[in-house]
């Protein structure tokens, strides 16, 4: 996306909000000439009051009205200005937000598998906020900026030709040195960040793993190779603050010059007449307030650059493609019996690179399905097509004669029950996680759901059973519980079809035991497919489905599997290899 | 934020001149109104042009001063504040070293990795800009003031009014404003744990169809971060607004009385200029310093936090010089006695019949060993002396209100292997953990030579028990560099040796540079079987007298786990080796196995004595095994 057309979406959102835009931009000017007028009325009382017994009493009383009323007016134009500013910066940011996340529901798993979540929640929070702190203030602030600039020289060249000119000319000195400054420091910034990154790496390793520290009591190594880092991170870190610290006292000095400067000149030019000392102390004020917007300026457009970059990436996240929309004349899958199959299915993750070619299978209604085969075989694949995570790239999927993308993806997944080995837990009560599946369960039901699972007990002795709060991807709960949570979540709306990525590691043995018994009481009449780590689910399932590389290499119950002796047998014989 | 000043101690001088320089750079900005008066009042009313020059050179002079008093100033500045920090963050990485484990847990690696990263850094900005500006700001106030009334008494009352009715205003709002932000950072946390949690619960949100229940969730939250970001934004709105109208207001009133002082002739008309100019540098003085009040609170804050850190004491007392030599002493005495019952009941205090009892118990174990007769295991138990014992151990972790472990009641003579196997949480990792006393005994006593763990200095008891734990983590640097924390002398063979060991010489040697290859942050580049493999050679290095294997081959195969522990049968004969697995197949040879339930012990015997008598036993092997049996039939 290009800056314009960045910019062009920019403008989409604000058009909403033009009335307080509108009125955003005619309180700055507002602001902006008053506040600049009011320095002259200051010029035109000083004026007035030459010396004892020569005060013009009636005038100074004049213009002192005057000026009160405009500084009345400048406060109430302000405080307008700032108030249409945030209410479009922040329903701006909630417009974006909204649209962002909306877009994440309908996203194809492909983009949320292929992206880091910290990435697109950083895109969601962090940019969103920098945009609208960099493009709506910096809008703003550059606005004023550019009218205070403006109004000063229209202003000063009214006044003092000669005395403008050395404000115009010495002014961008201060530009100049800042600059200068930024650059030299440059390298000193990036040395200091890289040195930083070192140290946190190794804090990241040596305190996070402390228990491995302490048990080789290595304390004093890792403390002896943290100071190693600290004293050069001491050394970068003071060099790079220096000198970065002396750009305020430079452009502070540049700004004193011209103070100088207008001081000399205006005082020369009131000597001969050509300015009154009214007029002089006005400069002054002006030459005093010159120089800071050019020094906000100039920062302004990095900050314009920086907040349309990150427009930029939000809008890709929010133009980003979503899953194929569902067909007009969509069905809805109901009654479902469990019939199965998958006619020459192909799918890749990456185009070149097949994974998945010409995988036919027929599964009977209440048939149970055990896909076996090493890590990395492709065995997921099989899930996320079957819940149409992902579509087939040719072939077809049909439940019940129905191709499944020619149902609603509520309908088909409903008639699924899915427990995934990574569990997923939402921040919540337990009882929330429990009846996501049927928010309308009663108490007993899922009380009946969690005794299933095994659960029950557990969440029995939590601090406040049912009702416990879990955190964000259940915070506290040992991967046994969450699993068993997970469990009972399907427990509770037992769909006419599972699919159940069984447990490895994380649920001992017995207990395991436990949950299998339910799984069975669960599987019985329903059609289910089972990545299967367990010989006893593989050997009582109806159909195996070995997987190697992505394809089924070979497919049959287990006693005629066995007598094939090719890969399963291989594989059942190495299980027990001591 | 007190305690953490004494880092500044070494930075004294820098500490105080700093501020100092500062101040010396407002006292010449302060004079600029003065000459400025002076050019109008003699310059121009005198019409003297070379007076004007000679002003005008002063003028560039004064900048000039200020300018090399300021460069002074943020030299010293920022010397002290990133010494401040080096020596900070050595103090605190040193103190995080030196809590136990029970307070890690507590505390949470997480937290401490961002109190010594981002909150260091915070504070050493806010040290920064308190030395830089915190004394200049009022400093330019007040000087104002005073300089105010070096011109004229009556007028410079207006500042002794407009002064603190700006602050009122200006900290009024903030104070006002600072508990709302907070509110609007919990509601943007909100908004980002609700996304999170939507890209990592995609599937299952999904698979539940509740796209349309999130969004709702989300808008929900996402509206009343803006309506927080509304409300606090129109009180902060009024900040500028406010002081603005005030110090015009001000400027007004001081327009009216120089008038007046200039007619009746107290003032000249140059001073007026010079007091309405004074009136403006306090204004853009004091927006500076609500800027750096913010800075200041967040930096305040975080010093706060890290404060925590250092008032969290290890829990752990490790036994001083004196009480060792005493315990060892005590030790010897009971190891000449021999008897093995006699230890536990005079260290801890328990009664004879205690003793009693835990001889005892003692005696299935010991047999069990006779009748096991695998014959690789040394010594009789009496002779040998005991390598651990556990004497009526309860364990309650800090925070949690049950107990973990209870009533652990176990005896180890040297050179025995000790198989611990149990259900996940049944308290199988925190039972090994209490050898090299990662966590104490909440009531009991746990020895290792016979002497209770407490008695020994950390590195005199770790010195003797190498443990894997169940996490496999290498560190940034080489295979050689990770190894040699076993045993920072060891040669090239003794490593060669321990990797043999631990199965990891195969694949070690085909890694270029062998010894020498590179391993990631946290071993990422090693596949988890490696990396097990790896720590576990890592321990075998130091050549320990207790090895503790916690887990840690749950990433390998049958057939190099089973390698693994014939390998491990070779160490030399008074070795103890502790093996924690949830693997039947794992501890089945062991001389001794523990079975724990809900933190209890199940059983203890050897694999036969337990297989007859034990029910969780029993159904933990068959869980595993039975399967095998019925391909055999």
């Amino acid at each position: 996306m290009g800056q314009r057309e960045t910019f062009r979406r920019v403008l989409h959102y604000i058009k909403k909000y033009w009335l307080y835009l509108t009125a955003s931009i005619v309180m700055a000017s507002v602001t902006v000439a008053l506040t600049l007028y009011f320095p002259i009325l200051t010029g035109r009382v000083i004026d007035l009051v030459l010396g004892a017994g020569q005060v013009d009493f009636p005038g100074v009383f004049a213009i002192l009205k005057q000026m009160a009323v405009i500084a009345a007016a400048t406060g109430l134009a302000q405080w307008i200005m700032n108030v249409c500013n945030n209410k479009m910066t922040y329903r701006i940011v909630q417009d974006i937000r909204d649209e962002a996340f909306r877009r994440i529901e309908i996203l194809p798993l492909k983009y949320i598998d292929a992206h880091s979540y910290g990435e697109v929640v950083s895109r969601v929070i962090a940019d969103v906020d920098q945009f609208a702190d960099g493009l709506l203030m910096g809008f703003t602030q550059f606005f004023t900026g550019v009218i205070t600039i403006l109004g000063t020289l229209g202003f000063m060249l009214s006044v003092n030709v000669a005395v403008t000119g050395v404000v115009v000319l010495v002014t961008p000195l201060s530009f100049f040195v800042a600059g200068f400054i930024a650059k030299k420091t440059f390298t000193m910034f990036h040395l200091q960040s890289e040195t930083r990154g070192e140290q946190t790496a190794l804090i990241e390793e040596m305190v996070g793993n402390q228990k491995v520290v302490q048990a080789f009591s290595h304390e004093d190594e890792a403390l002896e190779q943290f100071d190693e880092i600290n004293g050069r991170l001491q050394d970068c870190s003071l060099r790079a603050i220096f000198f970065s610290s002396l750009t305020n006292p430079s452009t502070r000095f540049v700004n004193n010059l011209v103070y100088a400067g207008v001081a000399v000149v205006g005082a020369v030019y009131a000597v001969h007449g050509g300015i009154s000392v009214g007029q002089l102390s006005c400069f002054l004020s002006y030459a005093n307030q010159y120089t800071k917007p050019f020094n906000e300026i100039s920062g302004v457009v990095t900050e314009l650059q920086n907040a349309l970059a990150c427009a930029a990436r939000i809008f890709a996240l929010i133009e980003e493609e979503p899953q194929t929309p569902e067909p007009e004349n969509v069905r809805t899958l109901t009654d479902v019996e469990g019939r199965v199959e998958l006619s020459h299915v192909d799918f890749s993750y990456v185009p070149d690179k097949k994974l998945i070619t010409d995988l036919n299978l027929t599964v009977k209604p209440g048939q149970r399905v055990a896909i076996v085969g090493p890590t990395g075989c492709g065995k997921t694949t099989v899930i996320n097509l079957l819940m149409r995570f992902y579509d087939v790239d040719s072939g077809k999927i049909c439940v019940d004669g129905a191709d499944i993308r020619e149902v609603t993806r509520r309908s088909l997944r409903e008639n699924y029950g899915m427990v995934l080995q990574e569990t997923w837990l939402k921040a919540g009560t337990i009882r929330d996680n429990i009846v996501m599946g049927r928010p309308d369960a009663t108490e007993e039901e899922v009380i009946a759901a969690a005794k299933a699972s095994h659960a029950h007990s557990f969440i029995k002795r939590l601090s406040k059973g049912y009702d416990t709060v879990i955190g964000e991807d259940g915070g506290s709960l040992s991967q046994g519980q969450k699993q068993l949570l997970c469990i009972t979540r399907v427990m509770l709306c037992l769909p006419p079809m599972l699919i159940l990525d069984e447990a490895t590691s994380s649920i001992d043995t017995r207990t395991e035991i436990r949950i299998q018994k339910a799984f069975a009481t669960m599987m019985q009449g329903r059609t289910s497919f089972i990545v299967a780590h367990r010989l006893s689910t593989i050997r009582e399932a109806d159909v195996i489905l070995v997987m190697k590389d992505g394809n089924i290499i070979e497919q049959g119950n287990h006693e005629t599997l066995l007598k094939k002796k090719g890969f399963y047998a291989g594989l059942y014989e190495s299980q027990f290899a001591v | 934020m007190k305690k953490l000043l004494i880092y500044l101690k070494d930075y004294k001088k820098e500490t105080v001149f700093a501020p100092l320089f500062k101040m010396l750079e407002a006292t010449f900005e302060l004079f600029v109104p003065l000459v400025m008066a002076a050019i109008i009042d003699r310059g121009i009313g005198q019409a003297d042009t070379g007076y004007v020059l000679k002003m005008g050179v002063i003028l560039v002079a004064l900048g000039l001063i200020g300018l090399l008093c300021s460069i002074t100033a943020q030299y010293f500045a920022a010397k002290a504040a990133v010494g401040f920090s080096t020596g900070l963050k050595h103090a605190l990485f040193d103190h995080i070293q030196s809590l136990s484990f029970t307070e890690i847990d507590t505390l949470g690696t997480s937290t401490l990795i961002t109190r010594m990263t981002s909150d260091v850094n915070q504070v050493q900005n806010g040290v920064n800009m308190v030395l830089r500006l915190f004394l200049r700001s009022p400093f330019i106030v007040f000087g104002a003031m005073i300089m105010a009334f070096t011109i004229d008494a009556k007028a410079a009352m207006i500042f002794v009014v407009t002064i603190p009715l700006l602050a009122v205003v200006v900290f009024g709002i903030m104070a006002l404003t600072m508990p709302m932000y907070k509110k609007v950072q919990a509601g943007l946390d909100a908004v980002l744990s609700a996304t999170r949690e939507n890209l990592t619960g995609a599937r299952v949100i999904r698979a539940f169809h509740k796209e349309e229940e999130e969004i709702d969730r989300f808008e929900e939250k996402n509206g009343f971060l803006t309506h927080l970001q509304l409300v606090v934004g129109r009180i902060s709105a009024l900040t500028n607004p406010v002081t603005y109208i005030i110090i015009n207001a001000a400027t007004i009133l001081l327009l009216y009385t120089g008038a007046v002082r200039v007619d009746n002739g107290s003032i000249t008309q140059g001073e007026v200029v010079a007091l309405v100019n004074y009136m403006s540098q306090i204004l853009v003085e004091l927006i500076k310093l609500a800027n750096l009040i913010i800075t200041i609170t967040k930096a305040l804050a975080c010093a706060n936090r890290i404060e925590v850190v250092f008032e969290v004491e290890s829990s752990m007392a490790w036994g001083t010089a004196a009480a060792r030599v005493e315990a060892a002493a005590e030790g010897k005495e009971l190891t000449k006695v021999g008897n093995a019952t006699a230890g536990g009941g005079m260290a801890s205090g328990t009664d004879a019949l205690a003793g009693q009892d835990s001889t005892d118990r003692m005696n299935p174990a010991v047999g069990g060993k006779v009748v096991d007769g695998d014959g690789v295991t040394t010594g009789s138990g009496a002779g040998a002396g005991l390598a651990v014992e556990f004497d009526h151990v309860h364990l309650t972790y800090g925070g949690a209100g049950a107990e973990s472990l209870s009533d652990i009641h176990i005896r180890v003579p040297k050179g025995q292997t000790v198989g611990i196997i149990g259900g996940t949480g049944s308290g199988k990792s925190s039972l090994v953990n209490m050898i090299p006393r990662f966590y104490d005994a909440t009531v009991g006593t746990v020895r290792v030579d016979g002497r209770d763990v407490k008695t020994y200095g950390m590195e005199e008891l770790r010195e003797k028990i190498g443990i894997v734990l169940q996490k496999a983590v290498l560190f940034r640097g080489t295979i050689r560099d990770n190894l040699l924390w076993g045993n920072g002398s060891a040669t090239d063979e003794e490593l060669w040796e321990a990797l043999r060991l631990a199965q990891a010489r195969d694949f070690v040697e085909t890694k270029e540079g062998c010894l020498d290859a590179p391993v990631a942050q946290e071993g990422r580049n090693l596949s988890g079987g490696q990396r097990q493999r790896l720590t576990i050679a890592r321990a075998l290095v130091a050549k320990p007298e207790i090895l503790i294997l916690d887990d840690s081959a749950s990433a390998l195969d049958y057939a190099t786990d089973a390698a693994l522990r014939r390998a491990l049968r070779e160490l030399p004969g008074e070795t103890t080796v502790f093996i924690v697995s949830q693997r039947a197949s794992s501890i089945q040879h062991a001389d001794q196995i523990i079975v724990l339930e809900d933190g209890e012990m199940a059983g203890c015997g050897t694999h036969e004595e337990l297989l007859a008598d034990c029910e969780v036993y029993q159904e933990i092997y068959y869980s595993q095994f039975e399967q095998k049996n019925a391909v055999q039939t």
